[in-house]
């Protein structure tokens, strides 16, 4: 702060801020209160964080200290029993599983419908359109799966069976019968969640590419996909990656659909199509209930993990979109 | 690689505005053709139609007959593609794509026109950029980005993307203006030899540019603001610098307004 180190007292008259502070303006009061304001909320929200984390791993630490298990690779989840054994292995796997799921249905698609919004539909359908999705990211998460639990999982059996007449060979898509309610339903669920803001982003990167980029390739003869691969897309590129970050930090988290779709269950299959598996928010949403002190340490260990995983991705995208920064859209 | 155009009642529209009203006149190959004219005058807008950039514009629709070489540029059946493969175009602002080396810059529409072999790429690479007097400053540092090089390098730079697929005709709108003078001087230089290939029809507010690179001038005005801008004379360059046929003409060129 510059306020205390100042060489003289400002005058009668800069009490008032509109009043002539010459140079020394920082000393307006107006200027304090704000720097105070603005560096007090900023110092507030550090000092939540720091709080919320030292209490989530501190009752993190006390469950770890007395799990008789693995905490990685137990496939297990008893943290109420005296000693509690748990671990995360099959948590981890559903969580990373789905969300990969999703990711790989979800953003092709999601870039595909942003283009066709920002460059190839007509404006009086694309605005509409626009609209409509934006809509579907404001469907609260129950609904999508009490739609996934009604609908989706009773539809899919016929999908599960072709899966597995021709790529069942590979392993990951055996299907033995029963109802669908495996990991791989979670992804496609979440893959539908996770579509609008995918979408919505990656539509406003690409509705501003420079124009002057677009009429660089169309006037060298490029088609509209030629001018879209030359400029739009370079352009968008790490904008789509933020999307596609956005999207897959709803997928890790999400809670209330996973947990109406899957069958629970602590194992992992090596196809993706049997039922069963768990994801970290799913398990934390159906063991928080029925958990004593010690099971809720243990479903916040778990909970941490899945804030470390969260934040190695994010860390990822970063790396990546910086790794070309020099080829970046910012041109002079 | 150069080519005759031939305009003959060229009216182009901005959804039911027109832009520019029933302009005829034809360019000369190997030669430097300027327009001028004061703002708003249509005279971007009538680049844009000679290589089928004007209809990109929503709303943008033209009239009238464009040839090149006696072929019509909006015939049933023309490619708008193929079109802007024949004739090239630089712009007021430098625009070498930003993700793209300096290299990829220039092969850019090679690779378009689906050429692949490194070694015809490297050799027409080579040889757009010393058409556009970049080679000797950039020959070291071919994979650096192009957004990388100062404004009058990237300028040339786009003018070796555009030249690197020889194009018939090259159109440049207003390509100087946000050049220092420096950067001018070696665009114009490098128009000079270049019209020795390529037809170069350049926009340019500034009347000296036009009195230095080009052999024909045309001027352009509008009656009023909101009225369609239209082709007052087209005649040689020192004609119509020294001794034109229209006292708007003169006006203008004398300063007197624009």
């Amino acid at each position: 702060m510059e306020t205390g180190s100042t060489k003289t007292t400002p005058p009668p008259g800069s009490q008032d801020p509109a009043a002539e502070g010459g140079p020394k303006s920082a000393k307006r009061p107006g200027d304090r209160i704000f720097l105070g304001l603005s560096k007090g909320s900023g110092i507030v929200l550090l000092a939540i964080m720091a709080a919320i984390a030292v209490f989530l791993t501190w009752r993190a630490v006390i469950a770890l200290g007395e799990n008789e298990g693995n905490f990685l690779t137990t496939f297990e989840w008893s943290a109420n029993s005296d000693p509690p054994v748990f671990g995360i292995a099959v948590l981890a796997f559903g969580t990373i599983v789905s969300s990969i799921i999703a990711m790989l249905l979800a953003v092709p698609v999601a870039v595909g419908i942003a283009l066709f919004i920002s460059h190839y539909a007509p404006r009086r359908l694309a605005g509409p359109l626009a609209y409509v999705i934006d809509l579907l990211a404001a469907v609260p998460s129950i609904v999508y799966g009490l739609w996934g639990a009604l609908f989706l999982v009773p539809h899919l059996a016929g999908l599960y069976e072709w899966l597995d007449d021709y790529l069942g060979w590979t392993g990951i898509f055996e299907y033995g019968g029963g109802a669908p309610r495996s990991l791989f339903t979670v992804g496609i669920l979440l893959a539908i969640m996770i579509l609008p803001i995918v979408t919505n982003v990656s539509r406003e990167v690409f509705k501003q590419a420079p124009k002057m980029h677009e009429e660089a390739a169309l006037a060298l003869g490029a088609t509209r996909w030629e001018v879209i691969r030359m400029s739009v897309l370079p352009f968008g590129r790490s904008g789509v990656i933020s999307a596609a970050m956005l999207g897959l930090g709803r997928a890790l988290g999400e809670t209330m659909a996973v947990a109406t779709v899957l069958s629970p269950s602590f194992v992992i299959h090596a196809s993706l199509l049997d039922p069963g598996g768990g994801t970290f928010a799913q398990n934390i949403a159906a063991a928080f209930k029925e958990a004593g002190d010690m099971g809720r340490n243990a479903l916040i260990a778990s909970g941490l993990v899945l804030f470390v995983i969260t934040l190695v991705v994010n860390g990822a995208a970063r790396l990546i979109i910086a790794r070309r920064k020099e080829y970046s859209g910012a041109n002079a | 690689m150069a080519k005759r155009i031939d305009v003959s009642g060229l009216t182009a529209f901005y959804g039911s505005h027109r832009a520019i009203d029933d302009i005829s006149m034809t360019v000369e190959p190997r030669s430097v053709t300027a327009f001028i004219g004061p703002s708003g005058c249509g005279k971007s807008t009538y680049l844009r139609t000679l290589n089928r950039m004007h209809e990109v514009t929503p709303g943008g629709r033209v009239e009238g007959k464009v040839m090149l070489d006696g072929e019509s540029l909006y015939g049933p059946g023309v490619d708008p593609v193929a079109v802007r493969r024949t004739i090239g175009m630089v712009f007021q602002r430098p625009n070498p794509f930003p993700t793209m080396s300096i290299y990829d810059n220039v092969a850019a529409g090679l690779k378009l026109n689906g050429l692949t072999k490194k070694s015809e790429l490297d050799t027409v690479v080579e040889r757009s950029l010393r058409g556009a007097n970049l080679w000797n400053e950039v020959k070291d540092r071919l994979n650096k980005p192009g957004s990388g090089l100062s404004g009058g390098q990237q300028q040339r730079l786009c003018i070796a993307r555009a030249i690197a697929v020889e194009p018939q005709v090259l159109l440049m709108d207003e390509p100087c203006s946000a050049l220092d003078p420096i950067s001018t001087l070696a665009i114009e230089d490098l128009i000079g030899e270049l019209k020795d290939q390529f037809t170069i029809v350049i926009v340019t507010h500034n009347m000296q540019q036009a009195a230095r690179v080009s052999d024909r001038t045309a001027f352009f005005n509008l009656a009023a603001i909101g009225q369609p801008g239209k082709l007052i004379e087209i005649d040689d360059t020192e004609r119509i610098f020294s001794n034109p046929s229209v006292q708007a003409t003169e006006d203008y060129i004398s300063g007197r307004f624009g």
